[in-house]
């Protein structure tokens, strides 16, 4: 009897009739991995081919020539030798500085762009009212950020004053390309005509400004080549020359690291979806083994029945993926509003075909080679069966010896291994990927192996026999115990590690101490304005929460080399730019809650001896950048004094978190005689009294700047909100994952139970006994998962923050044991679940069914 | 002891009402040991659930032991089955993941007995499973399934032991081995026995028939 493929399909079709429901759930595994997988491939492919599309409206030219300082006449010349061979030229000179609207009250900081006629080449920036832009050079006109209106109460129309300048706001930003929404949090934009910047005064010889000038080449040139020459023109002349190519490159980069991180969790889900369907497949081959075995009565051959049930697996495993890339293309539509803000471009979700046939492609391929295993185990049900049928355990065979089932292993772990390649950025990665997935595995599975050897040996005759019956159904044949906790632990471990990892950068980033009050800065102030601005904060009722003193200095020799004999000689490994930079340091007595002590000591009371050297902590990084060890002398030359130190300890610094920090702190006395200027911090909760301080502090002395941090704050916490949506997003793919899986694992047993059950209540077992009996297993079952998936994912947020973040590790016990809890909670409802249709039925119905 | 009123079942399938028993009457006293017997689909074993109390009938009652059936709800039927009802399938119904001895033991754990193992090993010595306490029903043939099967329906004491079908899935000696087991434990403990078979010879041992045709009694007779 020789069935033809055809017929072979159209009997599995006919044959999973029953059960298809059922199996179309456990396949929504797979939807939900390879939904995660095709939107995030798709959304990475739409941000990128955007900022391809956009590349020359992001720079606003096709390259753009850059200093810290003034252009040097060389940079001129060159610049005028362009413009001679058709080349357009705009120049931008952005700086800070205060500004106020006339008649109204408080002070800004802002970011003053000022701009030549011409800019942008490329794109074009968006205004309120439309169009206001080509009208900014027509008059002593300024375009500003909306948040700069609302912060200072004004409108359009108003009065800006920028230095000496006074402006017309003639209208709002609305849409600057190339610049991402959060770069506005630490200062509004304020747009001018470059021909107003000496009305301003605010440029003076030594002013921190940057330069660029902006150049658009004549259409057809290679902007490659012109780049390169410019860069080789200009090398001494300390200007960066940057091309539409290379701010397209980093972008992309950016986005390339934003889309591997998503993809990994999206492969996780996908696996986990995975074991999903071996389990499935399992549970659906053990109620067909009556099926398998008449049809071998029937004559039908080994290769004819599996072929029967793989067509299964894969229309299952082809639905699933389908209904995965369905959800998936809806999933990508949904994502710009969750990490919209972080892209530097517009991003129009348009369906990316090679994100939706690689998605189909992985799902059916993770679905059937997931399912051969359990299929396989087909092959030993014996005719025999159909005759006699006291057993509804699949029958096992040797696996050691059984080749087939050796070499479905190998295609599984070999198949993971490609598709973990596909996303990860090198063989490295890979193997750690997959060691780190392997090795929760393997703690998984020794976990559930130690749970069945101490039930088996813990329970005692007093116990109730509900609680006996319960544990012992742990490691009874036949249980659930292990895909149970495989499960289970996987889930928690990969939900808690995504929460934990969260929880370890906001605490990074969350203010804390004395610093978290502060949310006014005043910079700028000077040794003889300090008292004054001290007294004006305390007339207005706040406190004065810090006053940090700042000299700047560079560094003049370490040990007994010179600095300038240091940066000339190439072979040792000091860098050279922390050489040559200048340092704003400080001194101070105490600590801050921002850093802490690495090797040596921190300034003692008894260290200051008589002729010893003044003592100096500097941070560790740089430290290693100036390759200094404790007990090494460094001098300072301090506006042309030149001060020895002795370096006596390294610190480790937080800089994420708004508090003055330093690279090099001096002990008290070493500094003092040195020229200082000082940073003033309060705190105000009011926003209108923080910019009547602000307002009282500038008029005194205009060349006070000053920073209402409250805003900054907002922005940042407006940025942690949206980095706690997406994680919770992915965590969210990664329990629905979880939560099917071990839905599936339960159900694979449901026969068995229901059968076990009903018997239990036949012989007189009330529903509550056997309720109770599935609580105290699941219960069990779900402890144990649940804590071995917590403890695992402590040692995997604790690489990813150490590793990847670099970031001190924390525990967040409370998040922890909050998803503990959910998943176990999760479990006993699932087990109890599975059990309910036994309680609804009289035990006679019952029985006939099972 | 055991008292069926009126008992009548109905079956909903679709549109179409299923009469399965139509209005059955009798009265089974203490010790006695009953053989009901009737065709495949005259409602033998719809009958014997009702009188177990594991299901509910559509019209009538049962009285089993002063109790009545009707009036109780699902978890005290149970109790009730748990205290006074021992059950004997033709499938065996052994839970599987359980050893002989644990399988003996549930009805008396389910009271909350404290020396059950004591009392299953000794009715497991009685049958003759003495030596394989802790085999699992896969590793038992099928005549000691029911073995273990019966030492199980006996271990709670029962007032009355239902027994569908027995030796269905049993060769005629094991059969009639089976039966032997049951007699003489219904004659040494007083057990009242009702008996599904439709196996002559069997029903041929009791002491009373009770026919069925059609989920109507068509004859019960005292055995001469």
């Amino acid at each position: 009897m020789s069935l033809a493929l055809r017929q072979l399909a159209a009997f599995a079709w006919r044959d999973s009739r029953s059960v298809r429901k059922r199996l179309a759930l456990f396949m929504s595994a797979i939807s939900i991995g390879v939904a995660a997988l095709v939107a995030i491939d798709s959304y990475a492919d739409n941000v990128t081919s955007a900022v391809h599309a956009q590349s020359r409206s992001l720079l606003g030219g096709d390259l753009v020539v850059r200093s810290r300082s003034a252009f040097t006449p060389a940079i001129d010349s060159v610049l005028d030798s362009l413009r001679g061979s058709g080349a357009r030229v705009a120049r931008i000179t952005s700086f800070a500085s205060m500004a106020v609207v006339r008649g109204r009250p408080g002070t800004r900081l802002v970011q003053v762009r000022a701009v030549e006629p011409g800019f942008p080449f490329y794109g074009a920036i968006d205004t309120r009212p439309p169009k206001r832009w080509a009208s900014l050079h027509q008059q002593a006109n300024v375009l500003v950020d909306p948040s700069l209106l609302v912060a200072l109460d004004a409108r359009v129309g108003d009065t800006l004053q920028l230095g000496f300048a006074l402006l017309t706001i003639t209208g709002v930003l609305e849409n600057v390309p190339g610049d991402a929404a959060i770069a506005s949090a630490f200062g509004p934009r304020v747009y001018i005509p470059a021909s107003r910047i000496d009305e301003t005064g605010l440029l003076v010889f030594g002013s921190r400004a940057e330069y660029e000038a902006m150049i658009a080449m004549p259409a057809g040139t290679d902007v490659e080549k012109v780049s390169k020459d410019l860069r080789v023109t200009l090398d001494s002349s300390r200007a960066r020359v940057r091309t539409a190519a290379d701010t397209e490159r980093a972008l992309t980069n950016g986005v390339a690291q934003l889309h591997q991180f998503l993809g990994i969790v999206g492969l996780v889900a996908l696996l986990l979806g995975g074991i999903g369907v071996a389990s499935a497949i399992h549970a659906y081959v053990s109620e067909k083994i009556d099926t398998v075995a008449i049809l071998r009565c029937l004559g039908a051959t080994t290769a004819q029945i599996i072929t029967i049930y793989a067509a299964t697996a894969a229309g299952m495993g082809l639905l699933g993926a389908l209904g995965g890339v369905a959800l998936g293309v809806l999933t990508q539509f949904a994502l710009p509003s969750v990490i919209g803000d972080f892209m530097p471009v517009d991003v129009q979700p348009t369906l990316a075909p090679s994100a939706l046939v690689a998605g189909l492609i992985t799902g059916v391929w993770v679905a059937l080679i997931f399912a051969l295993r359990p299929l396989l185990a087909i092959r030993h049900v014996s005719p025999l069966q159909a005759l006699r049928r006291t057993v509804s355990e699949l029958p096992r065979g040797r696996w050691w010896r059984d080749v087939p089932h050796l070499l479905a292993t190998a295609a599984l772990v070999v198949s993971l291994v490609i598709i973990t390649r596909a996303r990860a950025e090198d063989w490295e990665e890979t193997l750690g990927m997959l060691a780190a997935i392997g090795g929760a595995l393997l703690v998984l599975v020794l976990a559930a192996i130690a749970l069945t050897w101490v039930a088996r040996r813990v329970v005692r005759d007093e116990w109730p026999f509900v609680v006996r019956q319960g544990i012992s159904s742990l490691y009874r044949p036949g249980s659930q115990t292990r895909p149970i906790i495989l499960a289970l632990g996987f889930g928690a471990f990969l939900i808690s590690t995504l929460y934990v990892t969260q929880a370890n950068l906001i605490r990074h980033l969350t203010l804390s101490g004395e610093a978290t009050r502060a949310n006014v800065a005043f910079f700028d102030v000077q040794g003889d304005q300090v008292e004054r601005v001290d007294s004006i904060v305390r007339q207005h009722g706040h406190p004065l929460l810090q006053r940090v003193p700042i000299v700047p200095m560079r560094i003049a020799q370490i040990r007994e080399r010179t600095a300038a004999a240091l940066i000339a000689d190439t072979t040792d490994q000091v860098s050279a730019w922390a050489i040559r930079r200048e340092y704003r340091s400080s001194w101070r007595d105490t600590l801050v809650a921002s850093e802490r002590i690495i090797t040596g000591r921190w300034f003692t009371a008894d260290s200051v001896e008589k002729d010893a050297l003044p003592e100096v902590s500097l941070e560790r990084e740089i430290a290693g950048e100036l390759g200094v060890a404790i007990g090494d002398t460094i001098v300072w030359d301090v506006q042309g004094v030149r001060i020895p130190t002795r370096l006596t300890s390294t610190r480790e610094v937080n800089w994420a978190r708004f508090e003055p920090n330093f690279f090099a702190v001096f002990e008290r006395g070493a500094l003092e005689e040195a020229p200082t200027s000082y940073v003033v911090l309060t705190g105000i909760g009011d926003a209108t009294a923080r910019a009547r301080l602000q307002r009282a502090v500038v008029d005194v002395y205009p060349n006070v700047s000053s920073l209402d941090l409250a805003s900054i704050q907002d922005s940042v916490e407006r940025i942690l909100g949206k980095v706690a949506v997406a994680v919770r997003f992915m965590a969210l793919f990664s329990l629905a994952t979880g939560a099917l899986v071990l839905f599936s694992a339960v159900a694979a047993t449901r026969r068995r139970r229901v059968r076990e059950a009903v018997l239990l209540r036949t012989l007189g077992a009330t529903r509550a006994q056997i309720r109770r009996m599935m609580l105290t297993e699941y219960a069990v079952l779900g402890a144990l998962g649940a804590a071995t998936g917590m403890v695992l994912s402590v040692g995997g947020s604790w690489a990813i923050v150490h590793f990847m973040f670099e970031l001190p590790f924390a525990l967040a016990s409370g998040a922890s044991l909050a998803i503990a809890g959910g998943m176990m909670l999760l479990t006993v409802l699932l087990g109890l679940t599975s059990g309910r249709r036994v309680m609804a039925e009289t035990p006679m119905a019952a029985l006939r069914e099972v | 002891m055991l008292e069926a009123r009126t008992l009548t079942k109905t079956y909903q399938s679709g549109a179409q009402t299923l009469t399965v028993l139509r209005d059955v009457n009798f009265t089974i006293r203490d010790g006695e040991f009953v053989a009901i017997i009737g065709p495949s689909g005259s409602g033998k074993t719809t009958l014997l659930g009702l009188l177990a109390g594991l299901d509910i009938p559509s019209a009538g009652t049962v009285i089993l032991d002063g109790a009545d059936l009707a009036a109780l709800n699902e978890d005290e039927r149970a109790r009730l089955r748990g205290e006074k009802v021992g059950f004997v399938f033709q499938s065996f119904q052994l839970i599987p993941t359980l050893t002989a001895l644990e399988n003996v033991q549930v009805p008396l754990e389910l009271r909350g007995e404290r020396s059950a193992a004591g009392r299953a090993r000794d009715l497991l010595a009685r049958v003759g499973l003495g030596e394989r306490t802790h085999h699992y029903p896969v590793q038992l043939s099928g005549g000691e399934q029911q073995r273990v099967a019966i030492a199980r329906a006996f271990s709670n004491s029962p007032k009355v032991l239902f027994a569908d079908e027995p030796t269905g899935n049993l060769d005629a000696a094991t059969g009639g081995l089976i039966v032997e087991l049951l007699e003489s434990l219904n004659r040494e403990d007083g057990t009242t026995l009702v008996l599904v078979t439709h196996d002559p010879a069997i029903a041929g041992r009791a002491r009373r028939v009770v026919r069925l045709r059609d989920g109507a009694v068509v004859s019960d007779a005292e055995a001469a």
